[in-house]
C-alpha cells in the first residue's frame, strides 16, 4: 500500500493550469525524484501535498487518510514533513531550539505546568533536549547545538532544516531542492546524508532537484513533469534516454 | 536542573529579597515619602503592562496597539467585583480580596483577548495595529457610556487594597510567570511564529491557536495590571485608557527591546520615573522625553537589549572576571 498517493490532482490559478491531473504513488522506503524545467509545477505539487494549496480537483491520500483541506500542521502530525527551496529556519534561535520546535507534539505538558515548572516540565524538557541533541548528532551537528541558526554555514543550515523536518517523526520526507547553492563536495555529502537518513529512519523520500548528478545518483525512481503534466516516469537510466525528457529540457 | 541553573536561581532570589529589603528600610525610615512610594507602585504596574505587551509584540512579533483596552477591562471588572464583594459584607482578608479581584480581572481580559484575537490575528503589521486601536477605543467608549460603572464621571468607591508590599511581590510573580512562559514549549511555539510563520506551520505548530493563546495571555496579564491599577488609584475614569496610553506602553516595549523581558522591565522603570523627574522643567518635560526617544532610535534602534536578556549571573561573572584579569595584569596572585 502506498504511503502517499495523489490521484489526478489539478491546480488552477485563475485561467492558468499549473498542475494538470498529476498522479503519484509513493511506496514505503522509496527514494523518488521529481524533476522538470523551471515553472513546470514541481513546487506547486509540493505545496498541494503539504496542505499549503488546496487542489482544484483530485485527492491526496496519506497513510490511508485523505488530507484534502487539512491544515499544514495536521498533515505534519499525520506524517509528512518538508523543507523549503529557500531555507526557512528560525534564524534567531539556536540549532537545538529549531529542532525542539518541530519536536513540539512529543513534549507532553500543558501551559500551566510549563509556567509553574512542575516536575513533569523538567522531565519532558530534559527528554526533548536529549532527543533533539541526538538528532543533531546524527547529522554531525552536535557542536553547533547552541549556535544561532543564522550564524551557521550554508551547508549546515540546509542540514539543520532536514533535521528539523525529521524531528516531527515523518513517514514521508519532502525535500525541495536540498542541493540548491551547494558546491560539488557539499552535494556529495548531502547525497550520503539523504541515503543514510532514509535507511536510518525508514522513511520515504520525495525530492525536487535540479542537480542531475544528485538525482541520477540516489533516486530509484524519477518522475519528470513539464507544463504541469507527467511526461515520463522510470529509473534514472530510462529517464536519461527518454526522448520526451530530452525534448523538454533541450527543446526540439 | 544543573549546577549553573541552580546558581542562577540562588543569585536571582537573593537579588529579589535584597531589593525588597532596601525598599522596606527606605519606607520604614521614611526616606521614601508617599510620593516616591506612589511612583514605585506605578512603576511596578507599568512593568507588568510592558512585559505582558512584550508577549504579543516581542514573542509573537505582532503590532498590537490596543493594550490599554485590556487593562481597562481588567480594571473595571476587578473593581466591580471587589465593590460587590465588600457590599455583601465579606470578612475575607484584604489580600485575598485583591487576589480574587486580580483573577477576575485577568480572566475576563483574557476571554476578551480570545474574542478579539480570533478575528483580528488574521491581519498583520499596520493593519493589525489599526484594528487593535479600534477595539481598544470601542472598549473605552463603552465604559464612557456604561452607567453602572459610573460612565464618563468615573468609577468611585473602590477600596484601596494595593500597597508597595503586595504590589512588589505580585510583580515578581508575574515577571517569573512570563519568563517561564517564554521558556516553555508554548513559548517556543509562539516565538517560532515571530521567526517564520510558514516554517512554524510546516514544523507542525498550529499557528492560529498559538497566536490566539499568546494574545490572550498578554490580555490576561494586562487585566492583572489593570486590577492592580484600579485598587491602587481607588478611582477609575475611562479617559485614562485612551490611545495615548497604549502608545506609551508600546514605546516602553520598543525601547527596552522587542522580545527582551528584562529590557521591558528596565525601560518601564526608566520611562515611568523619567517624566516624574522632569516635572520640575514643567513644559520642557515632554521635549526632553521625546529627545531621549529620538537619540535612542538613532543609536540603538533595536532597543536597549535587542532580543537578548540581561542576566545577573553573567554580570557578576563578568565583574569577577575583570577583577581577576586586573590582578594578573598587576602581577598579583590570588
Amino acid at each position: 500500500m502506498p504511503v502517499l498517493s495523489a490521484n489526478n490532482i489539478t491546480m488552477q490559478f485563475g485561467g492558468l493550469t499549473a498542475v494538470d491531473k498529476f498522479n503519484l504513488n509513493l511506496e514505503p522506503h522509496e527514494l523518488v525524484g521529481l524533476i522538470g524545467p523551471n515553472g513546470a509545477g514541481k513546487t506547486t505539487i509540493f505545496n498541494m501535498l503539504t496542505g499549503v494549496y488546496v487542489p482544484t480537483s483530485g485527492d491526496i491520500i496519506l497513510n490511508g487518510q485523505s488530507i484534502i483541506k487539512k491544515s499544514t500542521h495536521d498533515i505534519v502530525s499525520l506524517g509528512a514533513s518538508r523543507t523549503f527551496q529557500n531555507i526557512r529556519l528560525f534564524k534567531d534561535l539556536t540549532a537545538v531550539e529549531n529542532v525542539k520546535i518541530a519536536y513540539h507534539n512529543f513534549i507532553d505538558y500543558n501551559m500551566i505546568q510549563g509556567m509553574f515548572r512542575t516536575k513533569k516540565f523538567w522531565i519532558e524538557e530534559k527528554k526533548a533536549q536529549e532527543e533533539c541533541l541526538k538528532l543533531l548528532d546524527i547529522f554531525d551537528m552536535g557542536e553547533y547545538a547552541n549556535t544561532l541558526a543564522k550564524n551557521l554555514p550554508y551547508g549546515q543550515q540546509r542540514k539543520l532544516e532536514i533535521a528539523r523536518a525529521l524531528a516531527s517523526d515523518p513517514k514521508v520526507l519532502m525535500l525541495d531542492e536540498p542541493a540548491a547553492g551547494m558546491n560539488p563536495n557539499e552535494t556529495e555529502e548531502l547525497m550520503n546524508t539523504i541515503h543514510f537518513i532514509r535507511n536510518k529512519f525508514d522513511i520515504t523520500v520525495l525530492l525536487i532537484e535540479h542537480d542531475m548528478k544528485l538525482v541520477m545518483g540516489i533516486c530509484e525512481r524519477i518522475i519528470v513533469v513539464d507544463y504541469g503534466k507527467t511526461i515520463a516516469e522510470g529509473t534514472p537510466d530510462e529517464i536519461k534516454n527518454n526522448p520526451e525528457v530530452i525534448r523538454a529540457y533541450l527543446g526540439d | 536542573m544543573d549546577k549553573s541553573k541552580r546558581r542562577a536561581y540562588i543569585i536571582n532570589t537573593i537579588a529579589i529579597i535584597a531589593l525588597y529589603i532596601i525598599f522596606f528600610v527606605l519606607i520604614q525610615t521614611q526616606t521614601m515619602n508617599k510620593y516616591f512610594i506612589g511612583i514605585a507602585i506605578l512603576t511596578c504596574i507599568m512593568i507588568i503592562m510592558a512585559m505582558s505587551l512584550n508577549i504579543v509584540a516581542g514573542f509573537l512579533g505582532q503590532m498590537a496597539l490596543g493594550h490599554a483596552g485590556f487593562m481597562a477591562i481588567g480594571a473595571y471588572s476587578s473593581a466591580s467585583f471587589s465593590i460587590a464583594l465588600f457590599n455583601s459584607g465579606t470578612e475575607l482578608p484584604n489580600i485575598v480580596v485583591l487576589i480574587l479581584a486580580m483573577a477576575v480581572g485577568g480572566t475576563i481580559a483574557g476571554i476578551f483577548g480570545i474574542l478579539i484575537g480570533t478575528p483580528t490575528l488574521r491581519l498583520r503589521g499596520d493593519y493589525l495595529g489599526i484594528v487593535t486601536i479600534g477595539f481598544s477605543e470601542i472598549i473605552r467608549i463603552f465604559f464612557v457610556n456604561f452607567q453602572p460603572t459610573g460612565g464618563a464621571a468615573g468609577l468611585k468607591g473602590i477600596t484601596k487594597l494595593v500597597n508597595f508590599n503586595n504590589v512588589y511581590w505580585i510583580t515578581i510573580i508575574v515577571i517569573i510567570l512570563i519568563f517561564t512562559l517564554g521558556r516553555s514549549k508554548q513559548g517556543r511555539a509562539i516565538i517560532s511564529i515571530r521567526e517564520d510563520e510558514i516554517a512554524s506551520e510546516s514544523a507542525g505548530i498550529p499557528t492560529t491557536r498559538y497566536k490566539v493563546l499568546g494574545f490572550s495571555m498578554a490580555a490576561f496579564f494586562a487585566g492583572i495590571g489593570g486590577a492592580l491599577y484600579a485598587h491602587y488609584q481607588a478611582f477609575l475614569e475611562p479617559s485614562k485608557f485612551g490611545f495615548m496610553f497604549s502608545i506609551e506602553m508600546f514605546v516602553i516595549v520598543v525601547l527596552g527591546g522587542l522580545g527582551s523581558l528584562t529590557g521591558s522591565i528596565i525601560s518601564a522603570i526608566v520611562l515611568t520615573i523619567l517624566p516624574e523627574m522632569l516635572r520640575g522643567f514643567a513644559e520642557y518635560r515632554l521635549l526632553v522625553y521625546s529627545l531621549v526617544l529620538i537619540i535612542m532610535m538613532i543609536f540603538r534602534p533595536q532597543g536597549i537589549f535587542g532580543r537578548s536578556e540581561f542576566s545577573l549571573t553573567t554580570a557578576i561573572d563578568a565583574l569577577i572576571l575583570r577583577k581577576n584579569t586586573k590582578n594578573t595584569v598587576d602581577g598579583g596572585e590570588s
